[in-house]
C-alpha cells in the first residue's frame, strides 16, 4: 500500500458546530419574538428589522474591506444579529434615520474599531441602542402604542398608553400613586402576550421565553446568566415588595418589562461580551440583575438592563481574570 | 441516574459500526516485526541476534528498567534482523524482524482453552509473573502493569477499578473481550484483586453496551467483592481520572496519580492478558485489535499477533477502501494519524480506523468567539482558549499557572470549538515545553 495519508494530530473528529450556525440559532431563537412584534405592530417592524439588518451587514462589509482591508466577516452571521438586536431594542415609531446611525454605532465603533467579531468589549447592539437613547432621548423613549395595544388598554389612563409600563409606574409612584391604585391598570397576561409599549423587540414575554427553552435545547447557551439575572432581580424587588408593597412593585411586573428577558436571554448572553468559566457567568449575572434594579428604582431611567448590561460587560476581563473554572483535583 | 464523572464531557457520534462483529484470529503473517519499545518506558534490551530461532512466547526482549517491559515472541520462526524499521509516524525504531516458520509454541505455556479460576500465587508472585509475562495497560496507554501494581511506600489500594468504558468512537476491541471473554477476564480481575489487596473491586462500562453489562453482571454474581457500575455515555470517561470520579466521585488531586485516593485502575483487555499470564503461562504476544471505518467492506474485531503489519489487518478486511484519506492507529478522539501501513501491531494498537478523505481534513479556522464552550467541555477544569492563546504567545510561566499540565489531551476542546481552532494542538505544544522546563528544575 503505497497511498498517501492525511496526517494531523488527534481529535481527528468534530463537533458540528460552527460560529455561523450558532450565530444563525440565535436567529432562529428571535423568531418568535418577531413574529409577535410583527403581528402587533405590523410592516413598521419589518422595516424597521430589514433596515438595521442591511445597514450592519453593509457596514461591517464596507469597513472589513476599505478599512480594516481583511477578508469578507458578514457569513459568519453575527452582523446580521446586531442588527436584529439594535432593532428589537428600538421604538416603533424612531426614524429610519437613527436605526442607520444606531447601526453605524453599534458595528463602526462597537464592534469594528476592536477588531471585528470576538474582540469587541461591549455589546454591540446595546453600544447603538444607548447611543441613541443619549442622544435623542425624546425619539427614543416615544413608545407609540399600536391600536391593539390601546384596544386592549381600553379604560386605562392615557398615561399608560403610551407610556412603557415601567415608565407609567415610575411616573404614577413618584407622584404619589400607590402600588394598589396602579395594578389595576396592569395586565400581566398582556405583557406574557406581548400587548403593551416598549421596544417593539422585548414585548412579548412568552415568545422570548420558547426562544429561551430552544437556545438550551440547541445547547447554544448555558443557563447561568439568563437565571442569574432573572434570579438576583427576583430577589432583590421581592425584598423591597415585602418590605413595603405599596410603594415598590412586585418580582413579575420587573421580569416582565422594560426588556429583561430580552436583555437576560439575548444580549447579556452575547459570547464575546460575556465571561467564560460557570461562576463569573453567575456574578456577572447577580451584576446585571442588582445594577437594573438600582437604576429602576432609584435612578433617572426606567428601565436599567442596558446599562447594566453594559456596566457588566466592563467587568468580565476581570471576571475572566479571577474567578476561574472549578479545577478537577484541586481542593476548593 | 446513572453515574459519571462531573467536570466537562462531549458525546462524539459513537459509530461503533463493528460492535457485533465476534472477534476473529488473523491468520499468520509471513513475517512480523517486534519493536522493543513498545510500552511507556526505558525499551527493553533484545536478546536475540540474527539467525536465532524462536519459538511462541519465547523472551526475546529484556525490560531495560523498573519502568520497562519484557517482549516475547509472537511467532515461531528465525530472527532475520535485529535493528532498525520504520514506525506508523514514520520514525526509525528498533525492532526484532521474525520469519514466520510454523506456529510451535513454547513449553510451559498452557493452550488449553479450560477456565482455570485457583491462583494459589501470593501477591507479591502475581505482580512478578506479570512483569515477566510483559503485561502493559492496553487500553492505549501502555503502562508497564507491574508498576502500577506496585503500591509506593506509605499508600494503600482500597478500590480496584476495572475499565471497560471504551469511550472512543468506533472502538470495539473491549466491548467484544467483556462478551466473548468475560469468564477469564473476570478471573483476571479477581488475580488483580488479590495482588493489590483491595476491599472492593468495580467494573465501570457504559450503558451503551447493555449487553456486555448483563453478561458480566452474570458472570460476577459468584463474585461477591465485584459490582458492575453501568455509567451514562460521555467522553472522556475511560480517563483514568474521570473513571475514578465517575466510580467512587474521589478527585485524584492535581499532580498526583491514581494510587493517593487508593484507587487502581485497569483496562478489560489487561485483565484478559493477565488471566493468561498467571493461569495460562502465556506472555502478552496477541491482542484484539478493532478494525473499522464507514467504508471498509469488513469492520471486525481481530485477535492479532503482536508484530503483525497495519495493512495484513486492512487487507483481511476486504482492503483499504477507495478515498481513504486518513488512517488511524487508536480511536478517533485520541489516536495517531499514521503515514506508513506496513507498520506493526503493538502492545497498545487497540484500532485502525480508516477515515475517508471527506472526513480527514479539518475544517479551516476563525477567530475566538469567546463561546465558553471549550470551558464548558473540559474534564479538568482547565481554560483550553487561554492556554491555547498563552502557549501560541510563548507565556510558559502563564502556562504552567493555569495547569497545562493537567491537561489529559482527551481532545474535546478542539472537537466542540465553533470556530476549529486547534487548540488541541497549542496546548500540547505548551505543555510539552513546560515539562521540559519542570524537568530541568530538578
Amino acid at each position: 500500500m503505497s497511498n498517501k495519508f492525511i496526517v494531523s494530530p488527534s481529535p481527528h473528529v468534530f463537533g458540528k458546530d460552527t460560529t455561523s450556525k450558532l450565530m444563525r440559532d440565535v436567529l432562529i431563537a428571535l423568531l418568535p419574538a418577531f413574529v409577535v412584534t410583527v403581528v402587533i405592530y405590523g410592516m413598521q417592524a419589518l422595516v424597521l428589522t430589514g433596515v438595521a439588518v442591511v445597514s450592519c451587514v453593509l457596514f461591517e462589509y464596507l469597513i472589513q474591506k476599505f478599512l480594516l482591508k481583511g477578508s469578507n466577516t458578514i457569513n459568519d452571521y453575527s452582523a446580521i444579529l446586531t442588527g436584529v438586536l439594535l432593532a428589537f431594542n428600538l421604538p416603533i415609531g424612531i426614524p429610519i434615520w437613527m436605526v442607520v446611525l444606531g447601526s453605524l454605532v453599534s458595528i463602526g465603533i462597537a464592534k469594528m474599531s476592536f477588531g471585528g467579531l470576538g474582540r469587541n468589549p461591549f455589546n454591540p447592539a446595546l453600544v447603538g441602542r444607548v447611543f441613541l437613547l443619549l442622544s435623542f432621548p425624546v425619539q427614543m423613549t416615544m413608545f407609540d402604542a399600536p391600536d391593539m395595544v390601546r384596544d386592549a388598554l381600553y379604560g386605562a389612563t392615557d398615561a399608560m398608553s403610551g407610556a412603557t409600563p415601567l415608565a407609567y409606574v415610575k411616573d404614577a409612584l413618584k407622584n404619589g400613586c400607590s402600588v394598589s391604585e396602579i395594578m389595576p391598570n396592569i395586565s400581566y397576561q398582556n405583557m406574557l402576550l406581548g400587548i403593551k409599549s416598549g421596544s417593539f423587540g422585548e414585548i412579548g414575554a412568552l415568545a422570548l421565553i420558547l426562544g429561551f427553552v430552544y437556545l438550551l435545547v440547541r445547547k447554544v447557551i448555558t443557563w447561568h446568566i439568563p437565571l442569574f439575572i432573572v434570579g438576583s432581580m427576583t430577589l432583590f424587588t421581592g425584598a423591597l415588595w415585602f418590605f413595603n408593597p405599596e410603594q415598590y412593585m412586585d418580582p413579575i411586573f420587573h421580569i416582565l418589562t422594560g426588556g429583561v428577558l430580552l436583555g437576560a436571554i439575548f444580549m447579556a448572553t452575547d459570547y464575546v461580551t460575556s465571561p467564560m468559566s460557570k461562576r463569573g457567568m453567575m456574578i456577572y449575572g447577580v451584576g446585571i440583575g442588582v445594577i437594573t434594579i438600582l437604576i429602576r428604582v432609584w435612578g433617572a431611567y426606567p428601565e436599567g438592563i442596558s446599562f447594566a448590561i453594559l456596566i457588566m460587560n466592563a467587568v468580565v476581563p476581570i471576571l475572566n481574570k479571577y474567578v476561574k473554572p472549578a479545577r478537577f483535583g484541586v481542593s476548593k | 441516574m446513572l453515574k459519571s464523572f462531573r467536570l466537562g464531557g462531549i458525546h462524539p457520534p459513537e459509530n461503533k459500526i463493528s460492535r457485533g462483529a465476534a472477534i476473529e484470529q488473523l491468520p499468520l503473517p509471513e513475517s512480523v516485526v517486534i519493536p522493543i519499545s513498545q510500552h511507556i518506558g526505558a525499551p527493553a534490551v533484545a536478546i536475540v541476534a540474527k539467525g536465532d530461532s524462536v519459538v511462541v512466547g519465547q523472551l526475546i526482549a529484556k525490560a531495560g528498567g523498573f519502568v520497562s517491559s519484557n517482549i516475547h515472541s509472537s511467532v515461531s520462526g528465525v530472527v532475520t534482523a535485529v535493528g532498525d524499521f520504520v514506525d506508523a509516524s514514520g520514525l526509525r525504531r528498533v525492532g526484532v524482524i521474525i520469519k514466520v516458520e510454523g506456529d510451535t509454541w513454547l513449553e510451559g505455556i498452557d493452550r488449553d482453552s479450560s477456565l482455570n479460576k485457583i491462583c494459589d500465587l501470593e501477591p507479591k508472585e502475581i505482580v512478578s509473573k506479570i512483569a515477566a509475562m510483559g503485561i502493559v495497560g492496553m487500553g492505549g496507554a501502555t503502562f508497564p502493569t507491574q508498576v502500577k501494581l506496585s503500591i509506593p511506600e506509605g499508600k494503600k489500594a482500597v478500590y480496584l477499578i476495572i475499565n471497560g468504558v471504551e469511550c472512543e468512537p468506533y472502538l470495539t476491541a473491549d466491548h467484544r473481550v467483556m462478551l466473548e471473554r468475560a469468564e477469564e477476564m473476570v478471573v483476571g480481575i479477581s488475580i488483580l484483586a488479590k495482588a493489590l489487596g483491595v476491599v472492593r473491586t468495580y467494573i465501570g462500562v457504559e450503558n451503551n453496551k447493555p449487553d456486555a453489562i448483563a453478561h458480566i453482571s452474570k458472570v460476577i454474581a459468584e463474585y461477591p467483592n465485584i459490582d458492575i457500575i453501568p455509567l451514562k455515555v460521555k467522553y472522556p470517561q475511560g480517563g483514568e481520572k474521570q473513571l475514578i470520579d465517575a466510580v467512587v466521585a474521589l478527585e485524584v488531586p492535581s499532580g498526583a496519580i491514581p494510587i493517593e485516593v487508593g484507587a487502581v485502575v485497569q483496562n478489560v483487555g489487561t485483565a484478559l492478558a493477565i488471566y493468561e499470564a498467571v493461569q495460562k503461562n502465556k506472555p502478552l504476544i496477541e491482542r484484539v485489535v478493532t478494525v473499522t471505518g464507514k467504508k471498509l467492506e469488513k469492520p471486525s474485531n481481530l485477535m492479532v499477533r503482536v508484530g503483525t503489519s497495519i495493512d495484513s489487518l486492512i487487507t483481511y478486511c476486504g482492503g483499504l477502501p477507495e478515498n481513504s484519506g486518513k488512517v488511524i492507529g487508536g480511536g478517533p478522539m485520541m489516536g495517531r494519524a499514521m503515514c506508513n501501513l506496513s507498520a506493526p501491531v503493538t502492545k497498545g494498537t487497540s484500532g485502525v480506523l480508516i477515515m475517508p478523505s471527506e472526513e480527514s481534513l479539518r475544517r479551516s479556522s476563525s477567530v475566538c468567539i469567546k463561546c465558553a464552550k471549550c470551558v464548558g467541555v473540559c474534564p479538568m477544569g482547565l481554560e483550553p482558549y487561554l492556554l491555547y492563546k498563552l502557549a501560541d504567545l510563548g507565556r510558559l510561566a502563564d502556562t504552567e499557572e493555569h495547569k497545562v499540565t493537567d491537561c489529559i489531551e482527551c481532545g474535546s476542546c478542539s472537537f466542540t470549538c465553533p470556530a476549529s481552532l486547534p487548540l488541541l494542538d497549542m496546548i500540547k505544544l505548551g505543555k510539552n515545553e513546560v515539562m521540559k522546563i519542570i524537568r530541568t528544575r530538578k
